[in-house]
């Protein structure tokens, strides 16, 4: 049975781990600025560490991309913009263990050879923004941050910016144009923020957890890192479990963990149900029934069973749910958060919400079904960027799985389920 | 209405400072807003205006990123804005029934204010807390675990007055303009109160530890 592996949330339970007394002593940049930065760029590859914002893009990789003696700024901006729905990992991180994230920004800076980094955290996190304001403040204090940083003639600045609700800002390139003080629309790729990011200069747009994990490896070496996980997906990760479980919470593990054992762990599917379906990472991934509890959830074998890992946001619901319901409110999500840039999301993800409203309320047909179908067939892989194919991952894997279900809903005019029976507060 | 000459004077400091922290001012326009909304409780006109005079834009650029963005209240608001998640996953763990109940009881709806001005009502998207489903956020603080009954106790509370704490926050609630202005930038200094993780953040931590899991040691 595969064993919880404890790092970023290790000192969760300490009462002042968010502060240097909590976390230590940054010995891990302090070690890592005596380096050559090539030789941390190599280490980070040789760890296998991948994107854990969602992409499992590998890391090492990305920051190579970064030109060097290219005259211009470098600037690492990390995306702290958790927003994806069931994603859960970043905002507690920040809150408790703030520290590893600050320690990994100048690991990072100081091996793309930026002087300039920015945590772009989502704004209706006030306390995650107060803490991890705290924490660079405190950096700042000790000399780990601004100039000259540990003695080593490194000079590093790193700001604390706040998003203003916009799940699209947390799309890199939606990213940086909302950090240059833009609407948040994405931009056409290529070229790549390592070529033209903030500000038109070479930049590293990393996630949350991928930064804090960086300090572990610096100080363990990248065979520590590349010893957990699989053969493709490498070390740990955090694991939300959110939903129908006797104990939600955050559950740190190697890649390749299964939800069997998680769900196990989480002391089961809540007492009288039994799984129905579940999101292996947010919202935007294809839905997974009971018969995938055994999957390892890594890159490659999610990936195989039709589905992406993404953000581990496990979101776990049981018989008492409505399928369709859940659709729907995810595709109005989707329609409200579509920034309006190209017209085959903007548009087709209002009719898909529309659409779907008829159907949950039993008002639909059979053609509806392919209608939903066809729209998602033009908007998957026609936007500029990966919230209009997100968008339709529910669509397609709730028509796959459950079309019964939605078939059901007009057969009998209405929703077959008990909404009451699927609350935290309702009766089995 | 326009500024005072000492309500300027204040926020031209303040701006000058968030200006200062980037590469290229236009970047502060963001914070500059959250900035307003600590003052006006909104974007107001005047302060889209003061936006656009201290970055050297027009009008019509500022009001174009101030519209985009939902955390912009587009007209004065409540001090208190009451959030609930209606997502899937909240919605379906009880939000749906939260929001029901609260909205009848409050008598607002979506983004519509009480006449005391107290209580701004917000159906919200994803907030990243799934794990302590059904959430409620208040004036951007988290309440999580909420049922409809803690729902409607917390804006009666808020709006008799009594002091009300976030489930995973400083020991007292900020005002809605209060907390823009940390939003902006300018800490409150209460970052150190409340909880490092609690409840459901803790579950695998202490699941590890009854077990005695802990990650490889590194040979190094």
């Amino acid at each position: 049975m595969t064993q919880l592996t404890p790092v970023l949330t290790k000192n969760w339970d300490l009462p002042n781990s968010f502060t240097l007394d909590g976390y230590g002593e940054y010995a891990a940049a302090k070690q890592a600025l005596t380096m050559d930065p090539d030789a941390i760029i190599q280490m980070v590859k040789d760890s296998g560490l991948r994107g854990r914002g969602g992409a499992g893009f590998p890391t090492g990789m990305k920051w190579g991309f970064i030109p060097q003696n290219d005259g211009k700024p470098h600037y690492l901006v990390v995306n702290a913009d958790e927003s994806e729905p069931g994603t859960c990992k970043d905002i507690p991180l920040m809150l408790a263990n703030p520290h590893a994230l600050v320690e990994g920004v100048i690991i990072t800076s100081y091996a793309i050879r930026a002087n300039y980094a920015f945590i772009y955290v989502r704004g209706e996190v006030l306390h995650v923004i107060r803490r991890v304001q705290a924490a660079v403040r405190e950096a700042y204090e000790k000399g780990y941050l601004g100039t000259n940083v540990f003695g080593s003639g490194y000079d590093l600045e790193v700001v604390v910016h706040s998003g203003a609700g916009a799940y699209i800002c947390g799309e890199e390139t939606a990213l940086l144009d909302s950090l240059e003080g833009y609407r948040g629309q994405p931009r056409l790729k290529p070229p790549f923020p390592a070529v033209a990011g903030l500000y038109a200069c070479p930049t590293v747009v990393n996630n949350v957890e991928s930064i804090a994990s960086v300090p572990s490896i610096v100080t363990n070496g990248a065979d520590w890192f590349a010893g957990m996980g699989t053969e493709k997906s490498k070390g740990f990760g955090i694991f939300s479990l959110s939903g129908h479980v006797t104990r939600p919470g955050q559950y740190e593990a190697p890649l390749g963990i299964t939800l069997r054992e998680l769900i196990d762990m989480a002391g089961g599917i809540r007492e009288g149900h039994e799984l129905k379906f579940w999101t292996p990472g947010g919202s935007s991934t294809p839905i997974f029934t009971a018969e995938h509890l055994d999957v390892p959830l890594d890159f490659e074998s999610v990936g195989a069973k039709g589905s992406m890992l993404g953000t581990r946001a496990l979101q776990i619901f049981d018989e008492t749910t409505c399928v369709v319901r859940a659709v729907l409110r995810w595709m109005e999500f989707y329609a409200h958060e579509s920034c309006g840039k190209c017209t085959p999301c903007r548009e087709g993800t209002y009719w898909l919400k529309q659409v779907l409203k008829r159907l949950d309320k039993g008002q639909g047909t059979e053609e509806d079904l392919a209608t939903i179908i066809d729209v998602s067939d033009n908007i998957l892989g026609r936007s500029f960027c990966a919230l209009a194919d997100g968008a339709v991952s529910p669509v397609y894997s709730s028509v796959k799985y459950f079309r019964e279900e939605y078939l059901k809903h007009f057969e009998i005019g209405g929703c077959p389920f008990d909404r009451a029976a699927s609350t935290v507060w309702g009766k089995a | 209405m326009t500024y005072s000459p000492e309500v300027r004077e204040r926020l031209e400091t303040d701006a000058k400072e968030i200006i200062g922290r980037y590469p290229r001012p236009r970047s502060a326009l963001l914070p500059l807003l959250h900035l307003v909304q600590s003052e006006d409780g909104y974007v107001s006109d005047d302060g889209q205006e003061f936006c656009a005079e201290m970055l050297g834009l027009s009008k019509a650029e500022v009001v174009g990123v101030a519209t985009f963005y939902t955390m912009y209240k587009r007209k004065p608001s409540g001090e208190y804005n009451v959030g609930v998640c209606i997502n899937s996953l909240c919605a379906i763990m009880g939000g749906d029934q939260i929001w029901d109940e609260l909205t009848e009881h409050v008598g607002v709806g979506h983004d519509e204010t009480t006449t005391d001005g107290k209580i701004t009502l917000e159906r919200l998207e994803c907030n990243a807390a799934c794990d302590f489903a059904p959430v409620m956020m208040v004036n951007w603080e988290f309440f999580d675990n909420q049922n409809p009954e803690s729902a409607k106790q917390l804006v009666e509370d808020l709006r008799a007055g009594k002091e009300v704490a976030p489930t995973r926050g400083p020991g007292r609630l900020c005002t809605f303009k209060e907390a823009s202005r940390v939003l902006a930038g300018f800490p409150d200094g209460l970052a150190g109160e409340g909880p490092a993780a609690s409840g459901p953040s803790l579950q695998g931590l202490k699941i590890a530890k009854a077990n005695g899991w802990e990650a490889p040691v590194s040979d190094r």
